[in-house]
């Protein structure tokens, strides 16, 4: 019970990257990929932030009242992979955009069909 | 209370999961991508991760959003539906899922104290930076001066998403045919929407003055040169939406944008070749004036004026290279 | 300013790459980034010297003291990677003026340059750094340009073959990610020096084998290791022929070097392979690869894709070396990282030769091409004798190690496969040799060398191997140290 409360943010967090994970391997329309792409990627960022979290804790920013504050190096760590994210989706989507323009269409499988007959 | 808060948009998240994993219309799908987006913003303010929220909430609800949108008007609205569900990829996903459950149970438990990431570096970030570095912000001194280098290498990632997206969209130059095309009003602008015209004139000013005091303030409260760099590229996609690309093209000529894109990496990397010529390691601002708070002051002032530069002005050429893309 | 030489190599690049995108006239940029590439590469060979004379040279970032900042550490080991990627870029870039014009639009060499420049900044990047999640941002970096390269391609198919490297490589940069937050949960820390004390503290929790396992799988899809080649193929054969010679020479390479440093250093061979027992996975994952790949690359009509095949069992055979987990085999695997890299990236640069002329990579327009194009189609017998393992080439150095590595363990029947599979090599070269020589050209056909300026850096490339395959000290005796260190768990 006690590893129940003290890790189901975890859990969820897992679950979530695997609905990510799903989308990214089962389907078929390249946009709908990088959309799983993405929430597999969000869903790793809440794995790190939770474990920043402290008890009682408050954001790093030093202010008065406050002394303890959650670990600031996951945010930083987030932040950078934020950026990485949105990098990975934009080049992701300018190379579905081409592959609409030059094949007609971004399903996998029609894609498949149409290499096999030339 | 704290844990119910969490807990109920925890499961809102679920629910937007697999809300996204049934649909086939992409554009609602891509909106629950938003919606998700905003939703994990706020876990993260529960989580006290404040910046990253602010980062989360601009990008992934607001710039990711917007792109996917883009998308989808040049490509299909509707995903082709699928029989059943994949059960081979289903397979995988619940091996991965399961293998990482596995590892939870010997994790230490959410928020506890004595957990090794609140032991061994971080202690040092919390005690430490405010003295050390001068900015109350512990986020920003890590970001700019402890871990700077690998935000050079963030502000790289981004130049070099903005190259890729150029190599591949950018239209080849013919120079017979630009004279041809003649002078059509654009059709994509909503100019003609009284409301949104006259909302967007008031917005569109608050929205880049907010982006300027999320720069400039980011040592003290959240924000910084990333999120400053979005929320600015946010207004200038507003008001191209708005008004028309070829209008918004006037204003923000290719050249220059192009020529900030490149400058804002180089004013990063300048920063920290500068403190070499201080007798500094590079990146090492405190070496940049006598007192070596004031040398990290002028440090991260620099770099992260650098970030928002590159990162504004590659989100905004983007955007440019996504819409300026006309369906063939 | 010499004690800065160890941010040379990723910072110039990276300087380098937003002049490009400004400079925009071919006339300029060319020199530039050949310059640049050069300069590069002499650093690196200054490094290694250095390194080799005076032990390791750990560079603070800042100077913050890690595992508070982040840390340059160059070892042997790295720093025998540094010169392998900053020598074969510096190669691939005399070459490309006269490529790139035949294979790319004319009016984004600047974002191109750009593009390959961050390219090498990020393998730069990833092997210089002696901290865990800088891996992850440099990775990033190098895989979005190889995106971006490949790409770039004439051949519309590219596109498709990017997007799948583009998702698969994302998908492993996830997984690595996530390794890297699980074993950061667990220790607190992300220099890899620190990680590798604090990891034995805590290893035998169930999170740090999952992190260990996420790790291996995340560095195998980006290695291209059978079963995750999926990617590599399509990617090979579609992209411009520079690029291809460039990442296939290189980008594995670098992400096998991540997966050595990972493993061994951070986890130590005695966690991976005698408790967990790794070498158990690997080693069927490792002959597989040998035998499909190689029997696959022989039924190919198309000259790219063939080597990307041989490619894929290539890796196969370094990751064998690896398997072993002696001396011996470890030696074999990183000299044959090396050799590997020299012939591949030579037999790349001789398609892009025949492609300039012949428009095709396809193995059915190459009739005659010893006749049509005879240095070009010698040198790329050469280079395929590397491949086979021919005693004189560097390819025999490392197989000769692969097998006395199989005798010392008495695995008799991995040592017959490894014959066998010279013989399903010697088959796919043969294709080639078949075609170009014993076909008689088209009536039409004239004969039409490539230009020196391409010829030049072809053989500056076979002109090492060869030199490698007698002078046997440079790469396996370096080998034989690093290997030797590896196995000391890098102290």
């Amino acid at each position: 019970m006690s590893d129940a409360l003290g890790l189901y943010n975890y859990w969820i967090a897992i679950f979530l990257m695997m609905v990510g994970f799903y989308n990214v391997i089962a389907s078929g329309n390249l946009v709908k990929k990088l959309i799983g792409l993405s929430i597999f990627q969000t869903s790793v960022f809440l794995l790190y932030i939770t474990m920043g979290k402290v008890k009682d804790g408050t954001a790093p920013i030093l202010g008065d009242g406050y002394d303890t504050f959650s670990n600031p190096l996951p945010h930083v760590l987030i932040l950078t992979a934020i950026v990485v994210g949105i990098a990975t989706t934009a080049v992701g989507l300018a190379l579905v955009i081409r592959i609409q323009e030059h094949f007609g269409t971004i399903e996998e499988d029609e894609l498949i069909a149409q290499e096999d007959s030339p | 209370m704290i844990h119910v808060v969490d807990m109920t948009l925890l499961a809102f998240l679920a629910i937007v999961a697999i809300a996204v994993t049934r649909m086939t219309n992409l554009f609602a799908t891509s909106v629950l991508t938003g919606v998700y987006s905003l939703l994990m913003a706020c876990i993260f303010t529960v989580l006290d991760a404040v910046d990253v929220a602010f980062t989360e909430a601009a990008v992934g609800a607001g710039i990711s959003t917007v792109l996917f949108l883009a998308t989808l008007s040049l490509t299909t609205q509707r995903e082709k539906p699928q029989r059943s569900p994949n059960w081979k990829a289903l397979c995988v996903a619940l091996l991965t899922g399961g293998a990482l459950v596995y590892g939870t149970f010997d994790m230490p438990h959410f928020g506890d104290p004595q957990a090794p990431v609140h032991q061994h570096v971080g202690p040092h970030y919390i005690g430490v930076s405010p003295t050390q570095i001068g900015v109350p912000n512990m986020v920003t001194s890590v970001l700019a001066s402890y871990r700077g280098y690998d935000t050079l290498g963030e502000t790289a990632v981004i130049f070099t998403a903005c190259m890729a997206v150029l190599l591949l969209l950018q239209h080849e130059k013919r120079r017979d045919e630009q004279s041809t095309v003649e002078e059509k009003p654009d059709k994509e602008a909503m100019a003609h929407a009284m409301i949104l015209r006259v909302q967007s004139k008031f917005f569109i000013p608050l929205i880049l003055l907010f982006g300027l005091y999320v720069q400039f303030h980011g040592d003290f409260g959240p924000g910084g040169g990333f999120q400053a760099g979005v929320i600015f590229a946010a207004g200038i996609i507003l008001y191209s939406l708005v008004n028309g690309l070829d209008k918004a093209r006037q204003i923000i000529p290719p050249n220059v944008l192009h020529g900030l894109v490149a400058f804002g990496l180089l004013l990063y990397a300048g920063t920290g070749l500068a403190s070499l010529f201080m007798d500094g390691n590079f990146l090492q601002y405190r070496a940049l004036a006598e007192e070596a708070t004031h040398g990290e002051h002028i440090g991260i002032l620099l770099i992260e004026l650098g970030v928002g530069i590159t990162v504004a002005t590659v989100m905004t050429s983007m955007f440019f290279s996504f819409s300026g893309r006309r369906r063939s | 300013m010499s004690s800065h030489l160890p941010i040379v190599p990723i910072v110039l690049p990276m300087i380098a790459a937003p002049l490009c995108s400004l400079l925009r006239r071919p006339a300029l940029i060319w020199p530039l980034t050949t310059g640049v590439g050069w300069l590069v590469f002499a650093a690196c060979a200054a490094l290694l010297m250095q390194v080799v004379e005076s032990g390791p040279i750990v560079y603070t970032m800042a100077n913050w003291d890690a595992p508070i900042g982040i840390e340059y550490r160059i070892d042997l080991l790295n720093a025998y990677i540094l010169v392998l990627v900053s020598g074969i870029a510096a190669v691939v870039l005399l070459y490309a003026p006269q490529s790139a014009a035949s294979e790319l639009p004319q009016d984004r060499h600047h974002l191109f340059c750009a593009a390959f420049l961050l390219c090498l900044t990020g393998l730069l990047g990833i092997t210089i750094t002696g901290d865990a999640f800088n891996v992850y941002v440099f990775l990033e970096i190098s895989s979005l340009a190889s995106y971006a390269l490949i790409s770039v391609s004439r051949d519309p198919r590219a596109l498709k073959a990017a997007y799948k490297y583009l998702i698969m490589g994302t998908i492993g940069a996830t997984f690595i990610l996530i390794a890297v937050g699980l074993m950061y949960m667990m220790t607190g820390t992300l220099n890899m020096a620190d990680l590798a004390q604090r990891v034995k503290m805590v290893e035998d929790t169930r999170t740090i084998l999952m992190a260990f396992a996420f790790l291996s799988i995340g560095i195998m899809l980006k290695i291209a290791l059978f079963p995750m080649h999926a990617w590599l193929p399509n990617a090979y054969s579609y992209a411009p022929s520079l690029v291809t010679a460039f990442i296939a020479a290189t980008s594995t390479k670098v992400s096998l070097y991540v997966f050595l440093r990972f493993v061994f250093t951070i986890f130590g061979a005695e966690y991976a392979f005698d408790t967990l027992g790794f070498n158990d996975v690997l080693l069927p994952l490792a002959l597989l690869g040998i035998v499909v790949a190689s029997a696959v690359a022989i039924y190919q009509t198309d000259l790219k894709r063939l080597l990307a095949y041989s490619s894929v069992a290539q890796i196969g055979y370094i990751v064998l070396g690896i398997s072993m987990g002696t001396v011996t085999g470890l030696t074999a695997g990183l000299a044959h990282m090396f050799n590997h890299a020299l012939m591949k990236g030579a037999l790349f640069l001789a398609v892009g030769c025949i492609v300039l002329r012949l428009h095709s990579s396809r193995l059915e327009d190459m009739a005659g091409l010893g006749k049509r194009m005879p240095i070009t189609s010698f040198a790329f017998v050469l280079g395929g004798l590397g491949l086979i393992g021919v005693p004189l080439t560097a390819g025999f150095i490392s197989k000769w190690y692969l097998l006395l590595g199989t005798l010392e363990l008495g695995w008799w029947p991995v040592t017959v496969l490894l014959l066998i599979s010279s013989l399903l090599a010697v088959a796919y070269v043969w294709r080639f040799v078949e075609v170009a020589y014993f076909q008689p050209p088209p009536a039409e056909a004239s004969s039409d060398e490539a230009p020196l300026s391409m010829q030049i850096p072809l053989w500056m490339l076979l002109a090492t191997t060869l030199y490698f395959g007698l002078q046997t000290d440079v790469t396996a005796g370096l080998a034989q140290r690093a290997a030797l260190w590896l196995l000391g768990g890098g102290q």
